[in-house]
């Protein structure tokens, strides 16, 4: 999903780093309040924890492989805005020190995996934990959608930056379908590992995390009544 | 009171270990096939357009330590870096821009 240098031109690319340095200032002043002292160290771990296992690739088809990306895991566990940062934080890391990624391009991955990632797998996590019973178990349920879905929208991110600065000349719908159907066999394995990282955190220390606060807070209020 | 305290630790420090884990140990066996946007390049024909990095030969490039023949320990080596480096960044950054309570 890192995309390398020279497969998005220079205009492009310097329109997304304009786009994503916003993006990157609101999540700043997000994470301000939706951090306190007791999530902040959970909100690094996450940026680590992400940065380890995108390391890890799984193999997905004949001759193809896939990696977390992390953004709907991390938006569920310390809220989209600190998610975002934890993002840009991992890929920058990768940019700069390990060279995965391009340096031109690093506007055009944060725009994909810290803005698309998180806030798309946020929303699905949001919309199906509505829908989902008020329960305990529904969390890392609606994560695994969330992960599920923000995989194949970030792989769309890119369809749209090649779609607008593309150096090749290989028609759109061809590249989207590609991009799509892949990225639907990685989203599988995004939504497990996004579950099953849910639920480690959600069996010890629930109190933590930032999609479960209003089931709780829900939960607390009925069982009281 | 210390209990819950010592078990916030255990946590915290449960979670940093199971990383280092993964990213020093684990990720030496991870496939080495082409991600799905590399696939998905080569088999449209644009692969070609992509350039390598200007830090394509920095001293921690494509996750190996410069220098480290033994391909476990330079990939092992690596990860573990970028741990310490990214829990170093993403812990400071989240402790100077957290809510401040008075």
């Amino acid at each position: 999903m890192h995309i390398p240098d020279g497969f998005i031109d220079i205009p492009t690319s310097a329109g997304f780093a304009a786009v994503s340095a916003t993006g990157v200032a609101i999540a700043l002043k997000g994470a301000k309040s939706s951090l306190d002292e007791k999530t902040a160290p959970l909100a690094g771990l996450t940026a680590t924890f992400i940065f380890a296992v995108q390391m890890l690739n799984f193999p997905v088809a004949a001759g193809t492989s896939g990696h977390l990306l992390g953004g709907a895991l991390a938006a569920v566990l310390v809220g989209p805005y600190a998610a975002s940062l934890a993002l840009t934080v991992v890929l920058l890391m990768q940019g700069l020190l390990f060279a995965d990624g391009g340096l031109t391009a690093l506007g055009l991955n944060i725009f994909n995996m810290s803005i698309i990632g998180v806030w798309v797998g946020y929303f699905i996590f949001i919309a199906a934990k509505r829908v989902l019973p008020k329960k305990k178990s529904s969390i890392a349920i609606a994560a695994l959608i969330g992960g599920f879905i923000s995989v194949p929208a970030a792989a769309l991110g890119f369809v749209l930056e090649y779609a607008i600065g593309g150096t090749a000349t290989f028609s759109v719908s061809t590249v989207a379908s590609a991009m799509v159907g892949t990225h639907i066999l990685i989203g599988i394995g995004e939504g497990l590992i996004t579950f099953f990282a849910v639920s480690a955190v959600m069996a010890s220390r629930a109190d933590l995390v930032y999609g479960y606060k209003d089931v709780a807070n829900s939960l607390e209020i009925r069982s009281a009544s | 009171m210390t209990e819950t305290k010592s078990a916030k630790k255990n946590f915290y420090l449960f979670g940093f270990l199971v990383t280092l884990i993964l990213a020093g140990v684990v990720s030496f066996y991870a496939s080495s096939s082409p991600d799905g946007l590399e696939k998905v390049a080569d088999k449209i024909g644009f692969i070609d357009t992509a350039k390598d990095s200007p830090l394509a030969n920095a001293p921690l490039a494509d996750y190996g330590v410069k220098g480290v023949k033994n391909e476990r320990l330079s990939v092992g080596l690596a990860g573990i870096i970028g741990v310490l480096g990214t829990g170093a960044v993403a812990t400071g950054l989240f402790l100077v821009v957290r809510r401040k309570s008075n």
